[in-house]
């Protein structure tokens, strides 16, 4: 069905661009929360949300719908920002994030906000969900699909690797993992850390159908997700290189962006930038 | 499958046993970490082998996939070892099943010192500590074959997290099956009694009965209650006890920390103080040996909770 949707490109940049907006509303009416890596994965959840998924905020438990789970759960803000444009629950909300009386966790929460299909936020185990949701929809010869991103440094995470051992050992071509390479985790850059890096060599050891992309170009990501959905036999995993930060220009590659929120100057500037890319 | 009054028979074999039968008229998906032949999901494994998934050892990822399985629907059973199963996999129980409220049930076996020669890396003495404290999940601890078939179809029926204790160690089956009924969060008077109450839990309970034997020919007068759902636990039960007996004890193969024990000292101290001592592993680790010995060494005999009755009708 995804075949007969035209990929437009416009459509997808501008609704990244408001999804970059929801992130930089709702982490600085928190004053605190996770921009950096919520802005890495913009593009690719307008794309997920607005053109390759099959949900529907009318009927956000449909057992037959696509699922997503953000397995980095701490870039919430771009899941809700996403969720809010898709309909979900209203824009304005986002600016109730991390507050006692919102619904809004600081990390996804599936019993309390609508179209979240798992809870994450303990890095490593929305991969584990993810394949269990995928050998759910195998077990009832169901022809959804189920997507997971996760973060470079959380596959630091042995679970990570379990995982990805369960995925290939069942045949999980109907699961489709995405890895945000954007290089940073809070205690510096991934390769100083302990460098979970090459993620290609590892995953196709795993047993995994690579696909290494820009992650912030629509015809790569199109790519990439379409010949995962055309894998037969095997997982997917999409090694998606990023830039933490990506489309507000003094967060680019900034380390102490991973964890602070903008403060009511930055707030403008940002706001401004994102402005100027709708 | 049918247990007989006073045949010995592990917890273990009875839930890999009944849960095939289940598997026949209900859709359910079976998880194992390498351990089937142990924990006895073999059987189920044997009889529905599409329905049955081996993770591997791998247990934080077993739970995991049973998180995820769960939260499309399908109901789920998971087992491995409790050290694994509770002590390894302790976070995402608690962040990707319970917090959740997802519809998982971990069946773990080998827990206590009743596993015997593995030692104590394999012994796990802290499992009803971990569980309970987790908001939402409801905890069973087994006293016989009869009991864990029982608690299995509860767990089966009852929507949310579960966890399910079973011992590696055969034990007698101390009910009767005929007119038996199970009711979860309820608590079991085995036997009346004024002077004292012993509530116990899992395989401890035959050895409470026999406790209670020997002190009626002292005429000391002993209740037995056996507390099979650890969580909710029965704090009338327990309550109308410490009311009418005015001492209790408390016996768990776990330690006395943070189990069975502290649940009935925390429902006694809220309604009704009375003296309560408590038999168990005395924060201790285990270690490798045949059972029947080991029981002796930690003082999980019915001659000690015996004498724990004396001590705590000593202090009424």
């Amino acid at each position: 069905m995804n075949n007969e949707k035209k990929l437009d490109i416009g459509m997808l940049r501008r609704n990244a661009a408001t999804i970059r907006l929801g992130i930089i509303e709702a982490t600085h009416a928190a004053a605190s929360g996770h921009p950096g890596g919520s802005l890495s994965i913009a593009d690719i959840m307008s794309y997920l949300y607005f053109y390759k998924m099959n949900v529907s905020p009318e009927n956000p438990k449909d057992e037959n719908r696509d699922r997503f789970v953000l397995s980095k759960g701490h870039a919430a803000p771009a899941l809700y920002a996403t969720l809010a444009l898709k309909g979900y629950f209203p824009f304005e909300t986002l600016k109730t994030l991390r507050q006692a009386d919102s619904i809004l966790q600081g990390h996804p929460d599936l019993k309390k906000i609508p179209g979240v299909d798992m809870t994450t936020g303990s890095l490593g185990q929305g991969i584990s969900a993810a394949c269990g949701m995928a050998l759910a929809a195998k077990l009832d010869n169901k022809d959804n699909r189920v997507y997971c991103i996760v973060g470079d440094g959380e596959c630091e995470e042995g679970e990570v690797w379990e995982a990805a051992m369960f995925a290939a050992r069942y045949g999980l071509d109907n699961l489709c993992i995405v890895v945000d390479w954007n290089g940073l985790q809070i205690d510096g850059a991934i390769t100083d850390i302990v460098n979970p890096a090459p993620f290609d060599a590892k995953f196709d050891a795993f047993g995994f159908n690579v696909i290494s992309i820009n992650a912030h170009d629509f015809d790569e990501i199109d790519y990439a997700f379409t010949t995962a959905e055309n894998t037969k036999g095997k997982p997917t995993v999409i090694i998606a290189k990023s830039v933490k930060g990506k489309g507000v220009s003094f967060m680019e590659n900034q380390v102490k962006w991973h964890g602070s929120a903008p403060n009511a100057e930055q707030y403008a500037v940002a706001v401004e930038e994102i402005k100027a890319q709708m | 499958m049918e247990f007989k009054y006073g045949d010995k028979i592990a917890t273990r074999e009875a839930y890999g046993k009944v849960l095939a039968e289940l598997g026949a008229e209900h859709d359910f998906v079976v998880l194992d970490a390498d351990l089937a032949e142990a924990t006895k999901t073999v059987y189920f494994k044997k009889a529905f082998p599409d329905r049955f998934f081996d993770c591997g050892i791998a247990e934080s990822n077993m739970i995991g996939i049973a998180a995820g399985l769960a939260a499309a629907g399908k109901p789920v059973f998971a087992s491995s070892f409790a050290m694994f199963a509770a002590g390894r996999a302790f976070e995402q129980i608690r962040n990707s099943v319970a917090y959740p409220h997802l519809n998982v049930k971990i069946a773990a076996t080998h827990a206590g010192i009743t596993v015997g020669e593995d030692g104590a890396t394999h012994q796990c003495l802290e499992d009803l500590a971990l569980m309970r404290v987790i908001p939402g999940m409801t905890v069973v601890n087994p006293s016989d074959a009869v009991e864990a078939a029982a608690a299995l179809k509860a767990a089966l029926e009852t929507d949310g997290p579960f966890y399910l204790r079973f011992g590696r160690y055969a034990v007698p089956v101390i009910h009767n099956p005929d007119g038996y009924r199970f009711e979860l969060g309820k608590g079991e008077l085995l036997r009346d009694g004024k002077d004292a109450t012993v509530v116990a839990t899992g395989m401890m309970v035959s050895l409470a009965l026999e406790a209670a034997e020997k002190l009626a020919a002292e005429n000391i007068s002993v209740r037995v209650v056996n507390i099979h759902t650890i969580k909710p636990i029965d704090a009338d039960i327990i309550s109308a006890a410490a009311r009418e007996t005015g001492a209790i004890v408390t016996a768990e193969e776990h330690n006395i920390i943070g189990g069975l024990g502290s649940a009935v000292a925390e429902a006694v101290a809220e309604c009704c103080p009375v003296p309560v001592l408590r038999v168990g592993v005395e924060d201790t680790f285990g270690r490798s040996g045949k059972v029947p010995p080991l029981l002796e060494m930690y003082g999980l005999t019915a001659d000690n909770i015996a004498d724990k009755v004396r001590k705590a009708i000593a202090l009424k």
